[in-house]
């Protein structure tokens, strides 16, 4: 599917072996394609689903039969009880909206079937008033809806390892999804119970058999904290924490309590097992970071990435996700020559704080091996560090909040591998 | 006449500041919540003690506990495997193979009385009394010496323990870039 460009009509190339400027996008015909020749040898006739009458309609719409491969990923076998996590396959998806049945799962102690019915919100501690809501009594209150994505802490954490892990995208940093979120400013609830002066921490709880608990700063949770009732217009999934859950948009996922049933104001953090043991980032001096709670600026080209082998030199679109718990991403920079040059990508928008956002930018690979990177700044000004900086900041084998630029090699084959910087 | 820019910027905050309440105000659903119902459902046991219930343990009787609900997934002595590693590892966290464990890590033993009484055992979560919960941790923090072998915890000397790491953490919200 490639062509060939007489000379004079080169595009203009932004960077090193082959980034085309993002200019260049805006150009109709640079990314055109020949017609495949189709066999000669028969006939053309008109396929099956053309003659005759479909399926019938269905209460709860499936994706094609021809995609039946699109699943979420595991490391542990599914079905086992306890602990564990399943992962977004970010290769095999476009835009920037995870499906609810592709967002990433993450539990501590399976997912509980809640009847809502008998299911309550508990706001108590230091309030002037301890109150219950149903899901019924939230569903009256002014509900607002956001883009927002949710990303494991641990996402990403192998790059930690001394050599790189072999394996696609969505294995690799499919613990991070996006959704439109719809629900309840949290800080409705609190000031409905009345705040005392003394609270700075909220404790929050599940319903589930884990019960597991953060503490999160008051000051977040008066700010774009929510209590998430639908996801992308249906209710919040039974993995992601039906009937109600915490959003805290840009925070770690593990923050972002599910099956929620208890909000305690306090004026200090209870120092949780999630908070202390895990989720925490020790240092090579022995001391550890604890409620480093914002997601660091990150990106990941999934077009072309590990699986996805080129296919002949020409024209390719690289493509990819960025985001930053920060706001809104700034800037994406693509380079072609393992960082030597750099040329900016091309930004889809709307472009949403705290929300993946897609980037492109038209490429022509001449088949020599190579090393593709991408780089990510927010509005904040943050970036992402090369992984040799990054790496020093921790202990050995210290995975959580690892954001280092991400590299994947070409060989001469086409064959692209998961590479370090 | 022209209004002056900066009135018109006080009209501007007065106007959002109005709507921010309206915004605020929910339709007040909430219900109050009765004492039994907090008592439940609070778990939360803060590194001060404050909301440790009655009740003690030795780490003898959590050594029988432990073997009994425990080591089928902590190992013997909390050595760990197939579940994580309770025991071991002080002094290993600024070495290049720090061991996080219990005794190592957490900076608190009340960390260690919510964990257990909240989410453990596994499969049968919050079924321990609070004397086997007391004495679980009694038994763990003694196998590293972090209190003596014939020690007796209760809401009064648990949050008394000092574990090794208490001062291992910077608090990176409040504080980062330390």
């Amino acid at each position: 599917m490639t062509r060939r460009i007489p000379e004079a009509t080169l595009p203009e190339f932004a960077a090193a072996n082959g980034l085309i400027h993002r200019r260049e996008l805006l150009v109709g015909g640079l990314m055109a394609s020949v017609s495949p020749v189709l066999g000669a040898q028969q006939p053309p006739s008109l396929p099956s689903w053309t003659l005759a009458p479909g399926r019938p309609m269905s209460g709860y719409g499936m994706p094609s039969e021809w995609r039946k491969n699109v699943q979420r990923g595991f490391t542990l076998p599914p079905g086992r009880p306890g602990t564990g996590a399943s992962r977004t396959p970010l290769h095999l998806l476009e835009g920037t909206i995870t499906p609810n049945g592709l967002h990433f799962e993450r539990h501590h102690n399976g997912v509980p079937d809640i009847d809502p019915a008998q299911h309550q919100l508990l706001v108590h501690g230091l309030v002037d008033r301890p109150l219950t809501f149903t899901l019924d009594d939230l569903l009256r209150y002014p509900l607002q809806s956001h883009i927002r994505f949710i990303e494991c802490a641990g996402n990403s954490g192998g790059g930690a390892a001394p050599a790189p892990t072999q394996a696609d995208a969505g294995t690799l940093h499919g613990l991070v999804s996006c959704a439109q979120w719809t629900g309840v400013p949290l800080s409705v609830l609190l000031q409905e119970a009345g705040i005392k002066p003394a609270a700075s921490w909220v404790i929050a709880e599940g319903a589930d058999a884990a019960a597991l608990s953060r503490s999160i700063p008051l000051s977040k949770c008066l700010d774009d904290a929510m209590i998430a009732l639908y996801q992308n217009g249906e209710a919040v999934r039974p993995e992601q924490g039906f009937p109600m859950r915490l959003l805290l948009p840009g925070f770690q996922g593990n923050t972002n309590i599910k099956w929620l049933r208890r909000l305690r104001l306090t004026d200090k953090p209870a120092n949780t097992k999630d908070e202390t043991s895990k989720y925490s980032e020790l240092m090579p001096d022995g001391r550890a970071r604890q409620f480093m709670l914002e997601m660091g600026p990150k990106s990941v080209i999934l077009k072309p990435s590990y699986g996805m082998n080129m296919q002949g030199r020409g024209f390719y679109e690289i493509s990819g996700i960025a985001w930053s718990g920060a706001g809104r991403i700034r800037r994406v920079e693509i380079s072609a020559d393992g960082g030597r040059t750099w040329a900016e990508a091309l930004i889809e928008g709307p472009v949403l704080p705290k929300a993946l956002t897609r980037f492109r930018l038209a490429w022509r690979w001449d088949g020599s091996p190579l090393r593709l990177l991408s780089r990510a700044t927010d509005e904040a000004g943050g970036t992402q560090p090369p992984r040799s900086e990054w790496i020093k900041q921790y202990a050995p084998g210290q995975g959580y909040h690892y954001n280092a630029i991400q590299a994947w090699d070409v060989d001469a084959a086409g064959k692209v591998t998961n590479a370090y910087t | 006449m022209r209004t002056p820019d900066c009135l018109r910027v006080i009209a501007l905050v007065t106007s959002l500041a109005a709507s921010a309440t309206v915004l605020a105000e929910g339709p007040g659903l909430g219900k109050p919540a009765d004492a039994a119902l907090i008592k439940m459902l609070d778990l939360t046991v803060l590194p001060d003690g404050r909301d440790l219930p009655a009740g003690r343990g030795s780490a003898a009787e959590g050594k029988r506990v432990y073997e009994a609900k425990c080591l089928a997934c902590h190992g013997i002595n909390g050595q760990g495997q197939p579940m994580d590693r309770l025991t071991g590892g002080v002094g290993s966290l600024a070495t290049p193979t720090p061991v996080k464990t219990v005794n190592s890590y957490w900076p608190y033993a009340t960390s260690l009385f919510d964990y257990i009484r909240r989410a453990m055992p596994l499969t049968t979560p919050q079924t321990l009394r609070a004397d086997e919960v007391y004495s679980l941790v009694a038994y763990i923090l003694s196998i590293d010496g972090v209190v003596k072998a014939d020690a007796v915890l209760d809401a009064k000397s648990l949050p008394a323990v000092k574990m090794p790491n208490r001062d291992g953490f910077l608090n990176w919200w409040e504080n980062p870039r330390r």
